[in-house]
């Protein structure tokens, strides 16, 4: 025990606290309080009723308030713990408010009408995990449909990268041919050339070929990534020419030593690459919200914008939705972030 | 125990690489269904022309939507009309262009006739500024920390990673609820003495709020570049420094920085190049508002091509071009950076 709190508040030198180790820890926790706790609250949030949500001030969990159903009320009435004049508490269902007085009734005796300052009662809570706002957006808005188009725009758009790309990087590291560096320059050229350049004439082009208003519209432009590219030849290029040579004397075609050879042996930078296309096409915004301008085609992002921006914001659902969007990236940072973090490090591409 | 581990060994991975192999199956069988035509092909056009087969898929989705966007882009920048398709437009020249520099007074954006463009030139200028400075102090200030004596460092690392996986509407909505006036901050605030305000309608606090939610979403990643360069830095520099008794703040002005400076310099490129872009989050949080308080130059050029009436797609991609050459000036200095860090290493 004594070795575990000696390495948790192991210090610089080990010869009391320098001042650098508690500005240290200081900005640790903060930066987990301010990097994990907006999502957490918003996870939170997403629990809570309409009611719950217009408090203020909010609870942290999510509560409801109990009711009851009382002999002699058509609707149920809510309990409060009121507290009576000779200091007792006792459980009583509000009747109805007038002014700061509300008229209270004992479940258990319900004839007699009590007069409660409003002052002098709280409501009886308790945490409740409100699931209405997780399934009614599936049940009555089109959120079934732009989570589809999402899963189905994601993992097209990275199937056809990992091909697509692989297949050029094949080309451009194992072949000799005229053109080769000028093919690489201009792939890499174009790193300069982000979406928010090329806009306009993009969107004409997509127009041209009837791809307006189409999931393909959204995954095509963006399946030719240079860094996929990039990130694949580099690697490509450790492959030793030997072994290819060895297979092409045993009679394998080009595209066997592909298949066969070259792409088992480049898995592991494949897998970087799957990882960052999946979140790069998952969050997408700016391409799908211009492509896309009928409602059941919206991806997940786009839908959540349009109905975040309407005049009267139903929060609760779009908090609820705004969690489900979270889960893929989620289970990617905590399955595949080390995947990420060192594909980083080592390229310097995000 | 470290007898009874050959025997147990390669049996271990048995089932792993079955399972794998089994989902894999069909994606085999499809490719080996290739081979056949693809053998013919290579006969009729020899190894050479396998390469051009190989890449032919990856360039010509390439040319298709990027290059050929790129050449039509100066095209449209020189046409005028509400027309969509090229060949429908009219050309105007340089009109485009002289109706953006038509400015009286070119210190006062206000004095231009495409003033909105000018305000969000002159809101991207101020976030680039801003959010470039504050963003590199951030992550450096957080990757030296990283870089410490650290328990569970890998943890730590991730905690800050975080907010760069979240795709930017997440990220603006997140921040929209906590910014609201039933929101976090004002609960927090509450205890204070502050009353409940909404804190998106003031100009100031919006555009602060702009900075502040792109840093807290993208630190992470500039953390991690950093962080990868100050573990390259010799641990043996430090130990000299040390017996020497080198202050901290001399071993890092003379040690870390120095050394670090080729990572600093691309991270900063990098960060330029993202900032001058920056749209999306920033638009799901504030929509480009109170008034033009937050509208950068990608919203306008988004706004004048596909959302107003009529669409201008001529003037947006005059605007375009504008923002492209920044862009591409930015990037030739991080390609000469990074050209010079690799000939000072192979030194």
């Amino acid at each position: 025990m004594s070795r575990v709190t000696q390495f948790i508040f192991r210090r610089r030198g080990g010869k009391g606290w320098h001042w650098t180790d508690i500005a240290t820890w200081v900005w640790l926790i903060g930066g987990l309080i301010i990097m994990f706790g907006p999502a957490v609250w918003l996870a939170l949030s997403s629990f809570k009723t309409p009611a719950a949500l217009a408090e203020f001030p909010p609870s942290i969990l999510p509560y409801v308030s109990q009711q009851a159903t009382v002999q002699g009320y058509d609707k149920p009435l809510t309990l409060f713990n009121a507290t009576m004049p000779d200091g007792s508490t006792r459980v009583l269902a509000e009747v109805r408010r007038v002014g700061t007085v509300a008229q209270m009734v004992d479940p258990k005796a319900p004839a007699e009408i009590i007069k409660v300052n409003i002052n002098q009662r709280t409501p009886v809570r308790s945490v409740s995990f409100s699931t209405e706002n997780y399934v009614q957006p599936f049940l009555h808005f089109d959120f079934f449909r732009y989570l589809w188009n999402s899963v189905f725009v994601t993992v097209t758009a990275t199937v056809i990268t990992l091909v697509v790309n692989s297949m050029a990087a094949f080309a451009l590291s194992k072949y000799e041919f005229k053109g080769r560096n000028a093919a690489m320059l201009v792939i890499l050229a174009t790193l300069m050339v982000p979406l928010s350049v090329i806009l306009v004439p993009l969107y004409s082009i997509i127009s041209t070929l009837g791809l307006f208003n189409n999931l393909w519209g959204v995954i095509l432009p963006t399946v030719a990534t240079p860094t996929g590219v990039f990130i694949l030849r580099q690697y490509m290029l450790t492959i030793p020419d030997e072994l290819i040579d060895a297979a092409r004397m045993d009679k394998a075609s080009e595209w066997q030593i592909y298949w066969r050879i070259v792409v088992p042996l480049t898995a592991p930078a494949l897998a970087v690459l799957a990882i960052f296309s999946v979140v790069w096409r998952w969050n997408d915004f700016l391409w799908p919200l211009i492509v896309l301008s009928r409602r059941e085609l919206y991806t997940l992002q786009v839908g959540l914008n349009i109905y975040s921006g309407e005049l009267n914001v139903q929060w609760h659902f779009i908090l609820a939705m705004t969690v489900v969007t979270m889960i893929p990236v989620v289970l990617v940072f905590i399955f595949l972030q080390r995947f990420i973090t060192t594909g980083i490090a080592g390229t310097g591409l995000k | 125990m470290s007898q009874s581990q050959p025997a147990t060994r390669p049996l271990a991975p048995a089932p792993k690489m079955s399972a794998a192999s089994l989902a894999l199956m069909p994606v085999h069988f499809i490719m080996g269904l290739a081979d056949k035509p693809l053998r013919a092909l290579q006969k009729a056009a020899g190894i050479g022309g396998m390469a051009t087969f190989f890449l032919a898929p990856n360039m010509l989705i390439f040319s298709i939507f990027v290059l050929l966007p790129i050449i039509i882009n100066i095209v449209y920048s020189l046409t005028g009309g509400t027309a969509i398709f090229l060949n429908e437009r009219t050309f105007v020249g340089t009109d485009q262009y002289a109706h953006i520099f038509n400015c009286s007074n070119y210190l006062d954006p206000r004095s231009c006739q495409e003033d909105a463009f000018w305000t969000a030139v002159g809101n991207t200028f101020w976030f680039v500024v801003i959010q470039v400075t504050l963003l590199i102090v951030c992550s450096l200030i957080t990757a030296l920390i990283l870089n410490r004596d650290l328990m569970a460092r890998s943890f730590w690392r991730a905690v800050f990673f975080f907010p760069v996986l979240l795709s930017p509407v997440v990220v603006g909505l997140i921040w929209r609820w906590i910014l609201q006036r039933q929101g976090l901050l004002n609960y927090i605030l509450y205890p204070f003495g502050h009353d409940p305000v909404t804190w998106l309608s003031d100009r100031t606090v919006a555009f602060a709020a702009a900075v502040g939610v792109s840093i807290w979403a993208h630190m992470g990643f500039y953390t991690l570049i950093l962080l990868a360069g100050l573990q390259a830095i010799p641990k043996d520099l430090y130990e000299a420094a040390e017996m020497d008794g080198t202050r901290a703040m001399r071993v890092f002005r003379r040690i870390t920085l120095p050394l670090l400076m080729p990572n600093l310099l691309v991270v900063v490129v990098l960060a330029l190049i993202k900032a001058v872009q920056v749209f999306d989050e920033v638009y799901v949080l504030t929509g480009g508002g109170p008034g033009t308080a937050t509208q950068f130059l990608t919203q306008y050029i988004y706004e004048t091509g596909f959302v107003s009436q009529p669409r201008n797609a001529g003037l947006a991609a005059a605007a375009s071009i504008l923002m492209g050459l920044v862009l591409v000036v930015l990037t030739l200095i991080q390609l000469g950076i990074s050209k010079r860090n690799e000939n000072k290493g192979k030194r």
